[in-house]
């Protein structure tokens, strides 16, 4: 374990993300300040905090929705801060959303073939699917892998909730994904649904690595093997699970009084 | 037929009828309609004098397909396009200046199989120029950016001599003749209309269910997801103009044969409303609503002098009558007629369904 703890704090070279300094204003509100975080290709890390943390705020820093104020974000080693979404996309990383943003008029094969499509370069055909076709497959699979085959052909608004949380993970699953944002992927899912979500996380290829936010601590430190608090928009502390767990400052800030 | 589509017909095996009837409602030819239109059309020169056959049904789908380009951006890009009539008369008037005409000055003299390509790459081009300047903008100011593009070449038309021979235009266009066939005859052009509507709205049907069109439809939902799957969004709606200003130039294309002349009074400003009128009364939510809006403005436009007349009223009032309309279809339905005939059918459906019921039961 105290390899983990290594590998945690080596910082630098052949890293996967790579955040350094990264502060993001609201105008005089600074929702970032100053992250420095480091991920290595494969590792698994929850990001905790409570609300107004800043984790969202993150995660949009590193799709790009938000470019930050200042800092830098590397992936894989190439320099991303300015790039624009999709070309952080179209390089393996991926993310969820805390509330699901999905195409609620459209079918959930539908859904799952355009993520396909988005990091394909069948992006701008104007000729249909072929049941042959490579994405159609790949498509299928990524709907199976999800477990939602059942359901395939249902517009995606007559989902139930979880339903549409496993669809949220099959977008983010479509393509070579080589690192994912995860927000919240747990939120109102139900006990059952929760440990079909563990096993989807925890039955990722291990080369994927990824962050997630998570509430739920059982979800989340059965399913990574890193931490990161944050608090006001900093980061607070860095550690393995257990270490996090029971650090009385934590315990203080997070998991016992103020948790709302 | 698609795998996409295939799935989705097969949706729910265990269905009562009454539910498989509404899951078919969803294809394209769901009812007799369709056909019978199809054969209507198709069979229109026996049935309608000439009048008729170009004035009103020619007209019809030269200004569906015009609408039709709108519906494409509007109804799956979610981009409101003020400037369709705009490149359909651009490409009219390059029909203009390349080809043959009463103009000497001006008129080129090209044969029209080089003028009409160059006027369909030289339309395509401009509109797609005008939508990259308006996908930077979302809602209310894409279509203020491009009503003043329409505006704006309303008024170099009016003031240019050189090329658009200003307010007075370019007359006696000449028309295409081969193989022995004047094909702005009345018949031969109507066929010809017929053929490039058909084209376009089948075009447009199969990219909707394309990766292109299904992308597209996403862009319009959620265009911030959209960039987080890998879309250049913006390139997506451009791409979007591009085809959709290709279908416009082919109508203006056949605009330009129909009046064999053109002025800044077709591509007025007055104008290019109408085409948006036209997309919102037939229904911006399938490609046939554009035909079916252009269907009643013709309509109105052609019979509402007289009718009004007949009643005592100033013929000259004929757009309060549209006016009207509008505000009529736009109140009943936000999907226009074909809102109002889906909504429709969905009730006799219910009603039928319900009536066997009831039957199976007594």
């Amino acid at each position: 374990m105290d390899s983990v703890a290594r590998r945690i704090s080596a910082v630098g070279a052949g890293a996967a993300l790579e955040l350094r300094g990264v502060t993001r204003m609201f105008g005089a509100l600074a929702a970032l300040t100053d992250v420095t975080i480091t991920v290595r290709p494969g590792e698994r890390r929850a990001v905790l905090g409570s609300n107004g943390a800043g984790k969202t705020t993150l995660f949009n820093c590193v799709t790009g929705d938000f470019l930050p104020s200042s800092g830098t974000i590397r992936f894989f080693g190439e320099d991303i801060t300015h790039f624009p979404p999709y070309e952080r996309i179209r390089r393996g990383l991926r993310r969820t959303y805390q509330i699901s943003a999905l195409f609620p008029g459209l079918t959930v094969q539908d859904n799952v073939y355009l993520a396909c499509c988005g990091v394909s370069r069948g992006r701008f055909s104007l000729l249909r699917a072929r049941p042959d076709d490579a994405l159609m497959h790949s498509t299928d699979l990524l709907i199976g892998a999800v477990h939602l085959t059942a359901v395939k052909a249902r517009r995606v608004s007559e989902l139930a909730h979880g339903q549409q949380r496993q669809l949220e993970i099959a977008l983010a699953l479509a393509g070579a994904p080589r690192f994912i944002l995860f927000d919240e992927p747990a939120a109102g899912l139900s006990p059952a649904e929760r440990r079909e979500l563990i096993e989807i996380l925890t039955s990722l290829p291990s080369h994927i690595g990824y962050i997630i936010i998570e509430h739920d601590m059982d979800v989340a430190l059965r399913v990574v093997e890193s931490v990161t608090m944050m608090h006001n928009g900093r980061v607070f502390k860095e550690g393995l699970p257990q270490e996090i767990e029971s650090d009385p400052e934590v315990q203080e800030l997070y998991l016992g009084g103020g948790h709302d | 037929m698609s795998l996409i589509q295939e799935a989705r017909l097969h949706a729910k095996p265990p269905a009562t009828a009454a539910q498989r009837r509404a899951a078919i409602a969803w294809m394209e030819f769901d009812s007799p309609a369709p056909p019978l239109v199809a054969v209507l059309l198709l069979i229109m020169p026996l049935i309608a004098n000439s009048f008729f056959l170009i004035e009103i049904f020619g007209t019809t789908l030269i200004l569906g397909t015009i609408a039709l380009s709108l519906m494409l951006l509007a109804g799956y890009g979610g981009m409101v396009s003020l400037m369709q009539l705009t490149v359909a008369g651009f490409a009219g008037y390059m029909v203009a200046v390349f080809g043959v005409s009463g103009s000497a000055n001006i008129s080129l003299g090209w044969p029209w199989w080089l003028a009409v390509p160059m006027a369909l790459a030289l339309a395509t081009a401009f509109g797609t120029f005008g939508g990259a300047l308006a996908v930077r903008t979302e809602g209310i100011y894409t279509i203020m950016i491009t009503l003043a593009i329409g505006a704006a070449f309303y008024y170099f038309t009016n003031q240019n001599w050189a090329i658009f021979n200003g307010h007075t235009g370019i007359n006696t266009i000449a028309t295409p003749h081969f193989w022995g066939v004047d094909w702005r005859s009345d018949i031969a052009f109507y066929y010809v209309i017929l053929a490039t509507a058909a084209l376009c709205y089948f075009a447009v049907l199969y990219i909707s269910r394309a990766p292109f069109g299904l992308a597209l439809q996403g862009v319009r939902d959620n265009p911030r997801r959209m960039a987080a799957l890998g879309f250049n969004v913006n390139a997506h709606r451009v791409a979007a103009y591009a085809i959709a200003s290709f279908i416009a130039a082919l109508a203006g294309v056949l605009q330009v044969w129909n009046y064999r002349q053109i002025s800044p009074g077709s591509i007025g400003v007055e104008r290019c409303i109408d085409i948006l009128i036209i997309a919102v009364v037939g229904g911006i939510s399938r490609p046939v609503g554009p035909f079916v809006g252009a269907f009643i403005f013709v309509i109105l436009r052609t019979f509402a002098l007289d009718f009004l007349v007949k009643v005592g009223l100033d013929g000259n009032r004929f757009r309060l009558l549209i006016g009207i309309g509008f505000l009529v279809i736009v109140f009943w339905s936000s999907d226009g007629v074909i809102g109002l005939w889906e909504r429709w059918r969905r009730r006799a459906v219910r009603t039928e369904s319900r009536a066997r019921g009831g039957s199976g039961h007594g």
